[in-house]
Order: C-alpha cells, then structure tokens, then sequence
C-alpha cells in the first residue's frame, strides 16, 4: 500500500478513467476506439487501482467468480447476436434499419449519431465487458500470486 | 526408417513455407483494390457505422473478432489456471 496521496489521487482519478473508458466503448462504431480499446483502458485503471492500494485490498471487492460471470456473459452476448442474424448469413449485421440503432448516416464525413451501426454498439460493449473482467482478473491473480495470497474462488 | 519419415516431413514443411515466401507478391503488387473500393464506399450505407474500421471489424470480419475473443478467453484461463496451479504446488511441497 502506497502512501496517503497516491491513494487519495488513485481514489478521485478512477473515475475519469472509468467515463473514458466508457466513451471509448460507447462511441466504438462513430469515433476510433472500440471494445477491446476502451477495455484496455478501464484495465489500466483497475492496475493503479492495484498499485495504490494493496492487492489484498482490492480482492475484497473485485471477486474472481464475479470477474468470471461477466466475462463469459459478454463472450454469450456476443455469440447470441452473432446467431440471431444467421437467417441471412451468420453475423449478419440484422438491427440496421429497425428502431434500435438502425439510423443510417448521410455518406461521407459527419458528427457522427449514437442511434446507428445496427448490431456493432452491443458487440463493442459486449466485447468491451469480456476486455475489462478478463484483463482484471489476469492482473489481479499475477499479483495475488505474486504478493503470496491465495487467489479468491 | 522413422528418421526418413521425419526427413521427408522437414523437408516437405521447409519446401513449402520457402516457396511461399519467394512466390508472395512483390510488395504493392497487384493493386486490386476491389475489396477495398466496396467497404469505402458501401460500409456507412450497409452498416450505419460511420467509423469503418468498426464496420469492418464487428461486421465484415466478425468472424475474426469471434476469434480474437476466444484468444483473449483462452489467454485467461491458462492464467487463472497456471497461478493456482503453482500456488497449490508450492503449498504441497
């Protein structure tokens, strides 16, 4: 464990992190960035998070069962909607032109809506969640094994 | 007569990667940039996405990115797996 103001700076900084990260994921399919990016960056929080703090701290609320669940749930998201557009062909991109997501932008260079990409939005989250809980309990189990502790079940 | 086999195997494996790697196209050669021209043009319309990268990524190739996860998947586990692993030899020992 690191000293006073490394953690308090750790404490406030987190959540700028977390909000990026999010946007990175969020916006995947209108600005550069995507699941595995915006993944990636929330994981470099958890480490700080790590550094600061102790790795014993930090297991008691990143549990490696939870870590686990949400990994595998976002690798079943991402199957689930590769299958739900198999009528057509699998990983058929089926929400283009429904209501949800299904906005097609004007050609060429444009601002950019949250309402499109059709199917890409929730494959970015969806991988986003598989980045994030995957990394993290990589990370954590290096250095609960590292520190000497017994991985949590 | 095994170590024919496995001669004749070397040498098949040897013969066939260096003979891909004279025969690859010389570097920019064919400028076929069919592919190419159809995602530029048709991904925004076809997918909505105005990053395209993306549009390739999550649409086009999804197939790859599946792949991708499951190495990622697979990366972890083996992680996961090797630390207990070690930890619980360490504690017999």
């Amino acid at each position: 464990m690191l000293s006073k103001i490394v953690r308090t700076v750790a404490n406030q900084l987190i959540l700028f992190i977390l909000v990026f990260g999010l946007y990175v994921i969020i916006h995947g399919h209108i600005t550069p960035g995507g699941g595995f990016q915006g993944g990636a960056v929330i994981v470099s929080g958890v480490v700080m998070l790590l550094v600061a703090f102790s790795s014993q701290e930090l297991k008691k609320s990143l549990r490696e069962r939870v870590l686990s669940i949400v990994e595998s749930s976002g690798a079943v998201i991402f199957i689930v909607l590769a299958f739900a557009g198999i009528g057509t062909v699998f990983f058929y991109n089926f929400l283009v032109g429904t209501p949800i997501f299904g906005r097609i932008p004007a050609p060429g260079p444009g601002p950019g809506d949250i309402w499109t990409g059709g199917v890409i939005p929730l494959m970015n989250f969806a991988v986003g969640l598989k980045v994030i809980a995957g990394l993290s309990a990589v990370v954590l189990a290096i250095a609960l094994f590292s520190s000497g502790e017994e991985v949590e079940e | 007569m095994r170590q024919v086999t496995g001669l004749i195997l070397l040498l098949v494996l040897v013969g066939s990667l260096v003979s891909g790697v004279l025969l690859i196209h010389p570097f920019g050669h064919p400028d076929a940039s069919d592919m190419d021209d159809y995602i530029i043009e048709n991904a925004q319309e076809e997918t909505g996405s105005n990053n395209v990268v993306a549009a390739v990524l999550f649409d086009y190739r999804a197939l790859d990115t599946l792949g991708e996860a499951t190495i990622l998947f697979t990366a972890v586990m083996g992680v996961l797996l090797l630390a207990r692993t070690l930890k619980r030899k360490e504690e017999s020992s």
